[in-house]
């Protein structure tokens, strides 16, 4: 038997990848779940509410025929109207989303370089994240100029916490041994930064972009209850105005299609991480 | 061979030491003694092993020699352009597959991508993960992680590796294949190596000479020899004199922890 046999790799075991192939329990699961919640909602607005109260919750299939099968009627009716509010609104969360990643990134890298940077921000963002924003609306419009910008304003307050938490949770979670083999090296701190903290910190990052795209997109249609100038312009405003006027079916047409683009920013951040950095990041359920 | 040494005479300089400790002594800030009046060299051509009971400062001599930690007396003198270190774990980074792995101290020595390519390529073949340049830390084994970081720091062709009980976590059938290879390495590149670890019989299988270090604080109480010629095979593990030779270590190491 040889002792020397440098070409014996092969013989250690390899971890085999587990190839997720088509699972028809994968579909299941969501389609229950779905028919469970149209279950409940002809409960709801059939059984449980006494009859005079039945307009607050019309039936699936009224919020079909009125609220999307309706293209317009009238002055702010129809699926035209709220589908126009609903890219406005679109557009101020993504840009606000934007604005919110590139601030708190940055504020995360920051707070990551000294500890009492990081001491010193905290109980401020903390604070941010637990402020009723929106009662501090008075105070956004006498401070900042600009419909637009005040709604930006409340989509940043909003959404900026996770992002800072996530990245600042990522960029310090570089095992100490990792961190000495670049001390050794005599590497920069933006070397460090750049091919260490930052690359160890995607996982933990994109899960800041889920939560924040996420609150977002609430913020961008809260805010619009607030900030609107004239007419009705957001999503959050033409939902005000359906509440006050008691049109139910466009109502809900509305407030189902504003959580929908909150789940499709939710989705493509998803698919986002798992091309980014799915091929070398597991995640583990236990079983 | 038995061979006990005092550490005053250890201390007389070779022209090809590359590794020497004279005198060296390590207090912690917070007034803990990790190691006194630590003497010795490693020279060229030597593989010199330290065991010594849990938490009396073994790792601490590593990173001394690194220059991780500084030292509160006496002298280390090492060339610490020139070392290669291989921690206890591999610390691959996992967002980087074995290829890119390999090349990444290169990299922080800013050496051109298509050399560093290459002789990333040369260690990987050294090592024997040719074909596994593509995969990514998680898809391989234990052994195969500790071959990528050992290769990690070939690319640099250091004179001196330090070994911070490298194998510990592997079963005992990788952890032989793999010391077979590093004195395979060890013969082939011409480095020098200090080796920390636990096991008796892997440091007198690895090693020129061993060095038995006393509980907290560290000091040298024990120098041995090892006879055997650098031919080594697995065999050897169950020849009397390496049989003996461990019996004598593990004497003085249960000396060393009263």
């Amino acid at each position: 038997m040889s002792s020397i046999d440098t070409n014996n790799a092969s013989v250690d075991e390899i971890i085999h990848e587990q190839k997720d192939g088509f699972k028809i329990s994968d579909y299941v699961g969501p389609a229950v779940t779905f028919g469970l919640f149209i279950a409940i909602w002809y409960i709801i607005s059939g059984i449980v509410l006494p009859e005079h109260k039945r307009f607050l919750l019309p039936t699936p299939h009224e919020v079909i025929d009125e609220g999307f099968l309706v293209w317009r009627t009238g002055e702010r009716r129809g699926l035209q109207p709220i589908l126009v509010s609903l890219w406005d609104s679109a557009k101020i969360a993504l840009i606000g989303l934007t604005i919110t990643i590139v601030l708190g990134m940055t504020l995360a890298v920051i707070m990551s370089t000294r500890r009492w940077l990081e001491r010193a921000t905290w109980p401020f963002l903390v604070a941010v994240q637990s402020a009723p924003i929106l009662a501090l609306t008075p105070l956004i419009r006498a401070l900042i100029d600009g419909t637009q910008t005040q709604r930006l304003l409340v989509v940043v307050l909003i959404s900026i916490f996770p992002i800072v938490s996530n990245t600042l949770f990522g960029l310090l979670s570089a095992e100490k041994s990792q961190h000495e083999l670049f001390t050794l090296q005599g590497a920069s701190r933006w070397v460090r930064l750049s091919k260490l903290q930052f690359p160890a910190a995607l996982p933990n990052i994109f899960v800041g972009f889920r939560i924040s795209a996420g609150l977002a997109v609430i913020g961008a249609v809260v805010g619009d209850f607030y900030f609107r100038e004239g007419g009705v312009v957001g999503i959050g405003a033409i939902i005000q105005l359906y509440r006050n006027r008691l049109w139910g079916p466009e109502l809900i047409a509305s407030i189902l299609l504003a959580s929908a683009l909150g789940l499709v920013v939710f989705l493509f951040f998803g698919w986002l991480s798992r091309v980014a950095i799915g091929k070398w990041h597991t995640t583990n359920r236990g079983q | 061979m038995f061979d006990m040494q005092t550490g005053t005479n250890m201390i007389e300089q070779h022209a090809s030491t590359l590794l020497d400790f004279d005198n060296v002594s390590m207090t912690f800030p917070d007034g803990t003694k990790a190691l006194e009046d630590i003497s010795f060299s490693v020279n060229a051509g030597e593989f010199v092993t330290v065991v010594g009971p849990s938490g009396c400062g073994k790792s601490t001599l590593l990173r001394i020699a690194s220059n991780l930690e500084a030292n509160t007396g006496g002298v280390c003198s090492v060339d610490r352009n020139s070392i290669g270190y291989v921690f206890q774990d591999p610390t691959l980074m996992a967002w980087r597959t074995v290829q890119r792995n390999v090349e990444l101290i290169a990299e922080l020595h800013k050496i051109p991508k298509s050399e560093r390519q290459s002789r990333a390529a040369e260690a990987i073949e050294l090592v024997g993960l040719k074909g596994f340049e593509d995969k990514y830390p998680r898809q391989l084994s234990g052994g195969m992680r500790m071959r990528a970081s050992l290769a990690r720091s070939l690319v640099m062709k250091p004179k001196v590796f330090l070994f911070d009980e490298p194998f510990g976590a592997l079963d005992e059938i990788t952890r032989e294949r793999l010391n077979d290879e590093v004195l395979h390495l060890f013969q082939s590149e011409g480095f020098a190596g200090l080796f920390i670890t636990h096991s008796i019989s892997e440091a007198v299988y690895m090693s020129t000479k061993v060095l038995v270090m006393s509980a907290r604080p560290g000091r040298i109480i024990a120098s041995f020899d090892v006879p055997f010629g650098l031919n080594r095979t697995h065999d050897l593990r169950y020849e009397p004199q390496f049989a003996e030779l461990c019996g004598e270590i593990s004497h003085a190491l249960r000396g060393a922890h009263q």
